[in-house]
């Protein structure tokens, strides 16, 4: 693999860990004043499909943006409604809030434009096109130039305006929740609402204040979807990304430059997925890594908890398994003949890794302390 | 109480007696959707087709999930319409179920040619002739001897497509480089234009300029990259050379229309069995339009044209990856 494939693969990640990184923020943000948002998944998909019908019909990809980022407002207004001042039960209400956006996204785009559920491709004016930072090579001539030119071009250069929005987050995030008075009554909300409100602060008015920026984030990762990475919307067009994101924010234990990183790792797993399916190796190398896998995996737990040695231990045995299977099957024809990754195993890759990390390495995932529970002011 | 469940149930067999009488035919789409501007929205225009000649209507459903198969089959056939035709071959166990349960019923089922009862229509479909067309298409028409094809659901329906498009590359220029990609391995690989948009900048990058996607919605994202990127992409199922005028190099056409169309004409006197469609019976082909027509040459037509009537004829024989689960021109 060569220097410049790299980079493409970089590139790819960067793309497919935005709508990701901002959904996990927007996550990030409710969950840390003690809103449970299972309904990521729903204000990306409303926002994707309202930001590309007004989009599609003004020709204005700003208005479609603002279009998106109400969609999401008025979901999260709803999550808000009943799960702060009804009281609900949060995931319920989250879970409804997907149905409503997964139906009501198909049926109104029906009825709308009559191209069963889709919104009419996005002309120029309605999409958020590739930047091209000053000085870049265009991809013609990228392979001609040399190493720092081609990760400047490559990797930098060319994405979406919301890209770079989505990274520039992360430290504003960060600067909000930890260095701002507002961000350290919002996360004292989801720790200990009770402090909060002694201390004459609106509990109420706090969760309702995250919840909203959680909507303004899913709104823009649901536009950056329908009209910069795709040029229009199609139903259940978000495929599970919201709840990988929520995947993400627990690997990255409610921490915004933790949430780059696991999102840019989800992105990268992702991409390495699109890029490389048949991925040829000899029968030895194969067998031997996943060997060597499968003993790190035991010498990590050796000192672990019951559980981290069941599911890490388990998980070393059957690589081992594996690797001993590859070796037998392969003896007959040498062990330098050369044998195929099933894609599946590659495309299962985020995935398992999902597991593996939350289930081992991850350490403690503390979720906020009253995350998930309504407040009940004393009487 | 049961005075209400009287009027009810007679108010029930009345309407259901009504629908028996008229015995309209029914359509079941498949998950990805009556409008998926493929599959499915071709077996639909079978059907308004049938309809706008006949003046008669007649019943649909698009499946939510998976769930759904069977119940929205027996509600069909509870309520007498006739024939059933399913979009899909995800019905094939669905309907081993259900179809003896309604022996009066007919039952007409696409892309399944392996039941055999009597009351059930299979209509398979030889994509692998139509993928070698257009693989020819795709060969002839690429600067850099690199295509791609991205498919939907890692399915062998969707590996035979791409066993014989690489096959046609192949017969145009031997030392071609096929990429092939699968979108996925659960229904949800049908609609997921990101990852076909990603799928191909990643072929393109790796000096593809010609690709082939057999995706479903997912294709939409996979022909609006290519546009983007300016590089050809290649329709399925439906014509889809509308969709970006002048960089759609071609469609791959799979008559679900035709196939859905006959089953609504022949009514209930439908003739059961399976049934092959292949180049010889008009059953696959490719598109040529005025959206395409500065793309294909008099050559290149010429060619494929030769190549369609050597495998009606006989002389010309595609493999066909379900036959046996190996394609000799890629390996998936």
């Amino acid at each position: 693999m060569d220097f410049l494939t790299l980079l493409q693969v970089l590139d790819s990640s960067l793309r497919l860990a935005t709508p990701l990184l901002l959904a996990c923020l927007a996550g990030l943000f409710s969950e840390r004043a003690g809103i449970f948002d299972i309904g990521l998944e729903g204000k990306m998909l409303a926002a994707a499909f309202l930001s590309a019908a007004i989009a599609a019909t003004t020709g204005s990809v700003w208005l479609g943006l603002l279009a998106g980022i109400g969609a999401s407002l008025l979901l999260s207004a709803i999550h808000g409604l009943a799960s702060i001042t009804l009281r609900g039960d949060q995931i319920i209400s989250g879970v409804a809030i997907n149905f409503l956006a997964a139906g009501l996204t198909v049926v109104i785009s029906q009825d709308w434009f009559g191209q069963g559920g889709r919104t009419p491709p996005l002309l120029s004016g309605g999409r958020f096109e590739p930047l091209n930072l000053p000085g870049a090579v265009p991809a013609k001539e990228i392979s001609q130039a040399g190493p720092f030119m081609q990760l400047y071009s490559e990797l930098f250069s060319g994405h979406s305006l919301l890209v770079y929005v989505a990274l520039l987050m992360v430290p504003l995030t960060w600067f909000v929740l930890y260095k701002t008075r507002f961000g350290l009554r919002l996360r004292a909300v989801g720790e200990n609402p009770a402090a909060v409100d002694t201390a004459g602060i609106s509990v109420v008015g706090l969760r309702y204040a995250a919840v909203c920026i959680c909507g303004i984030l899913c709104g823009i990762a649901g536009a950056y979807m329908a009209t910069a990475l795709q040029a229009g919307f199609v139903k259940d067009m978000s495929a599970g990304r919201g709840f990988i994101a929520l995947a993400a924010l627990i690997f990255a234990k409610w921490r915004p430059w933790y949430a780059l990183g696991a999102c840019l790792l989800f992105g990268f797993f992702f991409a390495v997925d699109n890029r490389f399916q048949n991925i040829l190796l000899p029968a030895w190398v194969m067998s031997g890594v996943l060997l060597a896998l499968g003993c790190g995996l035991f010498a990590y737990v050796r000192n672990k908890t019951l559980l981290d040695r069941i599911v890490l231990g388990g998980l070393g045995l059957g690589l081992a398994i594996v690797a001993t299977l590859i070796t037998l099957s392969n003896l007959s024809a040498g062990l330098d003949s050369m044998i195929k990754i099933p894609v599946v195993f590659i495309q299962s890759l985020p995935y398992v890794l999902t597991v593996v990390v939350l289930a081992g390495f991850v350490g403690k995932a503390i979720p906020p302390r009253s995350g998930g529970v309504a407040y009940v002011k004393e009487k | 109480m049961s005075f209400m469940k009287t009027i009810l149930g007679s108010a029930a067999a009345a309407a259901l007696s009504a629908t028996a009488a008229l015995a309209d035919p029914a359509i079941i789409f498949d998950l990805g959707g009556k409008f998926d501007k493929s599959f499915n929205e071709a077996a639909f225009q079978g059907a308004q087709r049938w309809a706008d000649e006949t003046g008669g209507s007649f019943r649909e459903i698009e499946l939510q999930n998976e769930a759904q198969r069977e119940q929205a089959l027996r509600r069909f056939a509870e309520a007498g319409s006739n024939p059933i035709v399913m979009a899909g071959f995800a019905f094939a166990d669905a309907l081993s179920k259900v179809a003896p349960d309604y022996p009066d019923t007919k039952f007409a089922v696409i892309d399944v040619n392996w039941l055999s009862m009597p009351n059930v229509r299979g209509i398979g479909f030889n994509e692998h002739e139509g993928s070698y067309l257009v693989g020819m298409l795709a060969a002839q028409a690429s600067a850099t001897g690199t295509v791609g094809f991205v498919g939907g659901m890692d399915i062998p329906l969707i590996r035979r497509f791409g066993c014989g498009f690489a096959q046609g590359v192949k017969a145009v220029n031997a030392d071609a480089t096929i990429i092939a990609n699968m979108t996925g391995t659960t229904p949800a690989a049908w609609n997921d234009p990101v990852k076909g948009s990603e799928l191909t900048k990643a072929q393109i990058s790796q000096g593809a300029d010609v690709v082939f996607a057999a995706a479903g919605g997912t294709g939409v994202g996979v022909l609006q990259t290519a546009s983007d990127e300016g590089i050809l992409s290649i329709g399925v199922d439906s014509n889809q050379n509308y969709m970006h005028p002048g960089k759609v190099l071609t469609s791959m056409l799979k008559r679900v229309d035709n196939a859905v169309y006959e089953a609504f004409s022949q009514g209930d006197a439908l003739k059961t069995g399976n049934f092959q469609m292949g180049i010889a019976n008009g059953g696959v082909g490719y598109a040529l339009d005025e959206f395409n027509a500065s793309l294909v040459s008099a050559d290149m037509q010429s060619a494929v044209d030769a190549a369609a009537s050597a495998i009606t004829a006989g002389t010309l024989s595609v493999h066909d990856y379900t036959s046996d689960e190996t394609c000799p021109a890629l390996s998936f």
